[in-house]
């Protein structure tokens, strides 16, 4: 199981360590900091490394790597599933999850380490339960601590622990009884250099907020629940139910939780709702290239574009741009050769246009390879892939809940090969 | 009012200034004390000598500063256990509080202190903890033996907490039978032996129904559990699989690949022609490319899996191409494995589009990533041969990039090419040409050379083009030296009248300037053999190569087998089994997948290897490494008569051509076996993983390539051990069993031998007394494995003083039984015309092992799983300094067999297996390592007493 977790920051200091079982020597990670060099990015430092008598798995989230040690036979996807789990929760405790929060509240994650794993093994990781076994820290809290002495740690076995529905504490009480739905879309895409669709594919997730008092029990029906193929579900959703009625049935969790995550494949034709028009030539002869992109809208439905912004790592041989954006900002960065262009909103009748040129380096060979376009957008009220709710119902309770449901399509990593 | 506070120190010196705060009255400053010490512990600091203090703050009502105090006594009990003492009342008084919390804390606690002494007083409270009334206290306590395991196995046995544990699995609550499972399996890892998680259908079902109700990271180890079940036929295993494929659905990915991994194994047992089995192989495809669709992180482990079900069932995944399709912004160990898939997904269906995106990725920046996807271009020519045109021409484009880098590896990949269709593409040889400047490393230079010699008749300038390699010869890698040494040669034997003086420059640079072993035998050979028969040169320097295949990268399928066992786990990331990496790997079992219970199957499982027949008739075409070991060991294992036909004639042809110019026998096969080795620079093979991609004379093809994980001296042994078993097993020398001086005169001697299933007692018999012997006859005494003289003693004539008489003895193994000590001693009675002589001899065992002694790889899988581990011996070979596959042939001329053998980490194994008369099996694993002359030897057999007479008769045969 689970040995020990070492958080390092990205300038390579062990800023915090915690052990299981018996203490490991924080020298193991010295195999980590070679892979660390070898990788040019901290993006690729990969995640599995073996040394002779551990296993190093590691995930880098928000410039910290925490890095796990085991040293018998354990899935690794385990180990890094649980790893993402603790992000989450300190995200979830502290807001923000960096070095300096870690180390503001260093003994309140030190407590929640110790209780989300004993000996290794996996004890208590829903916030939930872990919020009324340690509370977070609240600056109401500190200062009510310092006068009356009182703890942040809760002296009772949370409720919920143990009961056939874990995710979900007893006693919840609100005075407003509200269920809101989030359906969520990014469309991954790889479109080649002619406009056309390599591959494109929809991961969407369904993330709720409920806020309901009592034990409620729900249920969830789609217009079209045949484009859920491929979904995976919060333990609360009854899974025989959804295979033979193709109809949610779940008690919640109280508050935030990601009731569903689904893809719609790449067999599936998928609308693509931008389009890229790029000219982008590097002269052989003089140091001075052209390039132009449009972006323009395509299959929205009728919706607005928004919050478009394009992205593209120009070669190296690039060393300035002298552009001219007919909406927006853009920025360029000589050093990292990342050209940034923040469009905003789309305006059919008057497409966004980012044109100019590029200095080369001179003597130098045209770049071997093209910039490729990363794209980023938002789009509301629309779920891309058509997927619409019927309806939402509530059984178990006497009180009438307000109901939401939104929807939005985002772009995932959509990509335009130039 | 951060905790960062607490890591501000003072100059007085922090220890000191902490302890006064520990010993503080105040409840609030003692308890801001402790915050510190953790805070300074958390980031490595040493805080040990605050020990005593912070242990007095134990004692509280505060649980905060309870649970504070507990994380540190974790941390430092270790160092000081005498102080450690103290804090035992405590936790006792704890393991009884009413609030099930503190109870549960208590107990964990105590666990996680390694102290012996401490461990003593856990086991009364945690025997009350495993019954609590409370299952949280209960599924605490689990855990909790699992760590007094580890630190004193021996102590929960004999407490029973062992017994405890398995009851625990028939819980009411889900959550604790999950930590029980979670527990056992742990202690099953580091007690192999222990039958703990012994599964039966009953305890199945109950592991089912709590599979569905506790937590994720529960599920995982029940899921992981119910993987090590083997269900008793096919209905069962399609109950199990109906129950575990919702979980397919599940938002923790860890329980998805482990759900899939117990799919992908029971699936091994449904039939095909089960309606069940095709929905299952349609559910499984969606939740694998979700994975995909997760952090990078949790992609590459996937992608390690997903690389070897692709291998075992290319259909789950061949509709999936494009969520392979690699992202400009991927990492770039996600991207290397994306690739690897693709080319294993790659078909005649989606061959453009893979092309063209590989087209794409030779464009990016990554260099790596670059070279790899160059070389995945070669990859698909090979696999796809109505898409070769299509690849050469692709290659053909990306030199005219330039780019070094691509220019290189796309060269290596063209040697590959023209290998598997040989006269097609040579019309590019001219663009390959005019890149020779710039080729800097080893493999395309080596790869370019090898071109040039093999067409050299069709390049006009040939012998320029490597006479100009040759100016720098000295500073050349071995690899491209060899090369160079070939190439001449091969030029010479194609135009040998103006290229006299260069072949015999790189003969003379070769055999008299390098010191390189390998360089300078293969110049020998080849200078040998121009001067002694230049025909003879050319029909070996020239003979047609066998033609590569694609499937030479694809893992073995027994080991293959054995990683969809592991599926999920460390095994399947680094595609080698756990043996291979865990640490102690003596508790390591070996898995395999199960028989299939239908009846068609047989043919397509990969233990059906085509027999020794089908082998020889095998086309020209290499097959799968891994079909190939396969094939050899079956080859080379079969009875001796219909033994490797093809392996005569390229030993024979290989001692005709050169034995006569070379010193020893032996030492003109090892240098033939090197040159035949080296002589192609990298097939696909040879870049994959160091096997070996070589060229060998015609028909001999086949067999020569089978072995490509061993040393190549080693095979050819091998070819000439399949060859001579025809002898029968070892028989020792003679020795005096009775001497004359205690029988009147009548010496005798002899020994025991087995040919072609019959024992033999060889005699002879020496008169040396002055009068005339007749009436002989013989008679044994009852022995362990029921000897018996199938004839009566036949000495024709009286045999006159001093002279003597040979006899052949036949025996069998139907007379009585009694068990002897020593097992092998044979008493036997001896009569003539002057009296009757008693004597006794050990027999060896060997004689005894019986010609139908080999097992099948899934039986001898499933029976030593199933022998218990008290039953293994081990014994130690000393100076024994054959090689693997020597010591395999001499093995087997004396009937045991090698059932499989395996490189791992440098040293081999050799699985075995025979057979008594008396029906007894034993298998054995043989290791060698080739720098050390002892061999280990672990026998495993149900009647652990023969162990040892086996290790001798191994022993005795692998000595002579």
């Amino acid at each position: 199981m689970i040995h020990s977790l070492f958080l390092i920051n990205a300038s390579g200091d062990i800023f915090l360590e915690k052990h299981w079982k018996s203490v490991v020597s924080r020298s193991v990670c010295d195999y980590f900091f070679e892979a660390q060099e070898r990788a040019s990015e901290a993006e690729n430092v990969p995640p599995v490394i073996s040394t002779p008598h551990h296993c190093l798995l590691s995930v880098y989230r928000h410039k910290i790597f925490f890095v796990a040690v085991i040293q018998t036979e354990v899935p690794p996807l385990f180990v890094i599933e649980f790893l993402h789990r603790v992000v989450d929760t300190f995200q979830d405790y502290f807001g923000v999850c960096s070095e300096v929060m870690i180390k503001d509240n260093v003994v309140v994650v030190y407590e929640v380490l110790e209780e989300m794993l004993d000996n290794g093994f996996p004890l208590a990781t829903e916030s939930n339960i872990l919020k009324e076994l340690i509370k977070p820290p609240t600056i109401l809290r500190t200062v009510v601590n310092t006068i009356t002495g009182s703890t942040n740690v809760g002296d009772q076995l949370p409720t919920g622990q143990l009961s056939v529905v874990p995710w979900r504490r007893t006693g919840v009480k609100y005075s407003n009884n509200e269920a809101y739905f989030d359906v969520i879309e990014e469309i991954d895409a790889i479109i080649d250099k002619s406009g056309s669709t390599v591959t494109a594919e929809i991961q969407g997730v369904i993330d709720a907020c409920v806020k309901l008092t009592g034990m409620p029990d729900l249920t969830l029906s789609f217009m079209n629940p045949r484009l859920l193929d491929d979904v995976s579900f919060h333990p609360c959703v009854r899974f025989k139910r959804w295979e033979s009625e193709r109809i949610l049935s779940f008690i919640p969790p109280d508050g935030n939780f990601r009731l569903l995550s689904y893809h719609v494949s790449a067999q599936n034709l998928v609308a693509i709702p931008v389009y890229v028009k790029h000219n982008i030539s590097f002269r052989d002869s003089s140091s001075l290239g052209r390039f132009e992109i449009t972006v323009g809208p395509k299959q929205t439905m009728g919706k607005t574009i928004e919050g478009v912004m394009v992205t593209s790592q120009m070669p190296k041989g690039v060393l300035n741009m002298s552009l001219t954006p007919s909406q927006g900002t853009h920025v360029f960065d000589p050093v990292t050769k990342l050209l940034t262009w923040d469009v905003g909103k789309i305006n059919p009748q008057k497409l966004p246009n980012l044109k100019g040129s590029m200095n080369l380096q001179a003597g130098t060979s045209k770049p071997d390879e093209n910039p490729t376009i990363n794209l980023q957008f938002k789009i509301q009220q629309l779920a891309i892939s058509g997927l619409k709710v019927n309806r939402l119902d509530m059984y178990g309770e006497k009180y009438k809940p307000f109901k939401g449901i939104k929807y939005m399509t985002k772009a995932g990593k959509f990509q335009v090969r130039t | 009012m951060t905790d960062s506070k607490y890591f501000t120190t003072t100059k007085k010196g922090e220890i000191f200034e902490l302890k006064a705060e520990l010993n503080s009255d105040k409840k609030e400053k003692k308890k801001e004390a402790v915050k510190k010490v953790i805070a300074s512990m958390t980031v490595g600091k040493d805080v040990s000598a605050l020990f005593p203090d912070v242990v007095n703050c134990m004692q509280t009502d505060n649980l905060e500063l309870k649970k504070l105090v507990y994380l540190y006594l974790m941390n430092y009990a270790k160092s000081q256990p005498d102080m450690a003492i103290m804090a035992v009342n405590t936790f006792v008084k704890d393991c009884e509080d009413p609030n099930p919390l503190i109870r549960a804390l208590a107990v964990r606690t105590m666990g996680c202190i390694r102290v012996d002494k401490i461990t003593e007083y856990l086991c009364e409270p945690l025997r009350k903890c495993l019954k609590d009334e409370d299952p949280y206290v209960r599924k605490t306590a689990a855990v909790c033996v699992a760590k007094l395991h580890d630190i004193n196995a021996q102590l929960v046995e004999d407490q029973g907490f062992l017994d405890t544990l398995k009851d625990l699995i028939s819980d009411s609550n889900p959550m604790v039978v999950a930590n029980a499972v979670a527990a056992l399996s742990e202690i099953a890892e580091s007690h192999p032996s222990s039958n703990l998680l012994d599964l039966n259908p009953q305890s199945i079902n109950k592991l089912l129904t709590a599979l569905n109700e506790c937590t994720e990271w529960g599920q995982i180890f029940i899921l992981d559990c119910l993987a090590n079940y083997m269900p008793k036929d096919d209905r069962e295993a399609q109950s199990i699989c109906e129950r575990v494929t919702p979980r397919l659905s599940h938002a923790n990915s860890a329980v998805v690949l482990s759900a899939v991994k117990v799919l992908m194994k029971f699936m091994e047992m449904l039939s095909k022609d089960l309606d069940y089995y095709g929905t299952l192989l349609k559910k499984l495809a969606p939740p694998l490319v979700t994975l995909l669709s997760a952090e990078p992180e949790l992609q590459y482990v996937a992608l390690r899996n997903i690389n070897l079900i692709v291998q075992k069932r290319p259909e789950i995944l061949k509709h999936e191409m494009k969520v392979f399709f690699v992202k400009y912004n991927d990492p770039i160990y996600v991207k290397l494995e994306k690739l690897d898939i693709m080319i294993r997904l790659a078909s005649q269906a989606n061959i453009a589009q893979v092309l063209a995106e590989l087209k794409e990725y030779a464009t990016e920046v990554d260099v790596d990533f670059v070279r790899k996807a160059v070389r995945a271009i070669g990859r698909c020519a090979i696999k796809v041969e109505q898409s070769a045109e299509r690849c050469v021409s692709t290659l053909l484009d990306l030199i005219q990039t330039k780019v070094n880098y691509v220019v290189q590896e796309a060269i290596v990949v063209i040697k590959d090419i023209f290998r598997k269709y040989p006269n097609k593409y040579e019309s590019v040889i001219a663009t390959l040409c005019e890149n020779l400047d710039s080729l800097d490393e080893p493999e395309a230079r080596a790869a370019m050379i090898w071109i040039v010699g093999e067409y050299a008749e069709r390049i006009d300038n040939a012998d320029e083009l490597l006479e100009s390699f040759l100016e720098g010869f000295h500073d050349e890698s071995t690899q491209v030296q060899l090369q160079l040494l070939t190439a001449i040669v091969k030029l010479f034997l194609k135009k040998p009248t103006e290229t006299q003086e260069l072949v015999q420059q790189v003969l003379s640079l070769a055999t008299q300037d390098s010191d390189n072993p390998d360089l300078r035998d293969r110049g020998y050979i080849y200078w040998r053999l121009l001067s002694t028969d230049p025909v003879a040169a050319k029909e070996v320097v020239l003979a047609e190569k066998p033609l590569i295949s694609e499937e030479t990268d694809l893992i073995e399928p027994t080991l293959l087998d054995e990683l969809i066992c592991y599926i999920g786990t460390l095994a399947s990331v680094y595609h080698k089994p756990p043996s291979a990496f865990v640490e102690g790997s003596r508790g390591v079992v070996h898995k395999s997948l199960l028989p299939r219970t239908g009846s068609s199957e047989s043919v397509e499982s990969p233990e059906s290897a085509p027999s020794a027949g089908q082998a020889a008739e095998q086309p020209a075409v290499i097959p799968a490494q891994g079909d190939l070991l396969g094939d050899l060991l079956n080859l080379d294992l079969a009875p001796p008569v219909s033994g490797p036909p093809l392996a005569a004639p390229v030993q024979m042809g290989a001692v005709d051509l050169l034995g006569g110019g070379l010193d020893s026998l032996v030492g003109c096969l090892a240098g033939v076996w090197v040159w035949l080795r080296s002589d192609v620079g990298g097939s696909p093979a040879m870049g994959a993983g160091g096997g070996g991609g070589f060229t060998a004379p015609g028909p001999a093809a086949p067999a020569a390539m089978g072995a490509p994980l061993s040393s190549g001296l080693g095979d050819l042994f091998d070819l000439t051990g399949g060859v001579g078993t025809l002898s029968g097993s070892y028989v020792a020398p003679k020795t005096v069993w009775l001497p004359a001086m205690k029988a009147k005169g009548l010496e005798i001697s002899g020994t025991f031998s087995r040919q072609v299933g019959s024992i033999c007692m060889d005699l002879v018999l020496t008169n040396k007394a002055l009068q005339v012997m007749s009436d002989f006859a013989i008679q044994f005494n009852r022995n362990s494995f029921g000897l018996a003289p199938a004839a009566p003693l036949q000495v024709h004539a009286p045999l006159a003083p001093n002279q003597s008489v040979e006899i052949s003895l036949p025996l069998n193994t139907v007379g009585s039984v009694m068990k002897m000590d020593p097992l092998n001693n044979l008493q036997v009675a001896v009569k003539n015309n002057i009296d009757v002589f008693y004597f006794s001899t050990l027999y060896p065992l060997h004689i005894l092992f019986v010609e139908d002694g080999k097992m099948e790889r899934q039986m001898f899988l499933a029976t030593w799983k199933d022998i218990p581990n008290e039953n293994e011996a081990q014994f130690q070979i000393k100076d024994c300094s054959l090689n693997a596959d020597a010591v395999s042939s001499k093995l087997q001329g004396s009937n045991i067999f090698t059932i499989a053998k395996r490189n791992v980490e440098g040293q081999d194994m050799l699985y075995q297996s025979l057979k008594l008369t008396n029906g007894i099996w034993v298998l054995a694993e043989l290791r060698i390592q080739p720098s050390n002359p002892s061999f280990t030897l672990s026998l495993k057999c149900r009647a652990p007493e023969v162990s040892q007479y086996i290790y001798q008769a191994y022993d005795a045969i692998l000595k002579n």
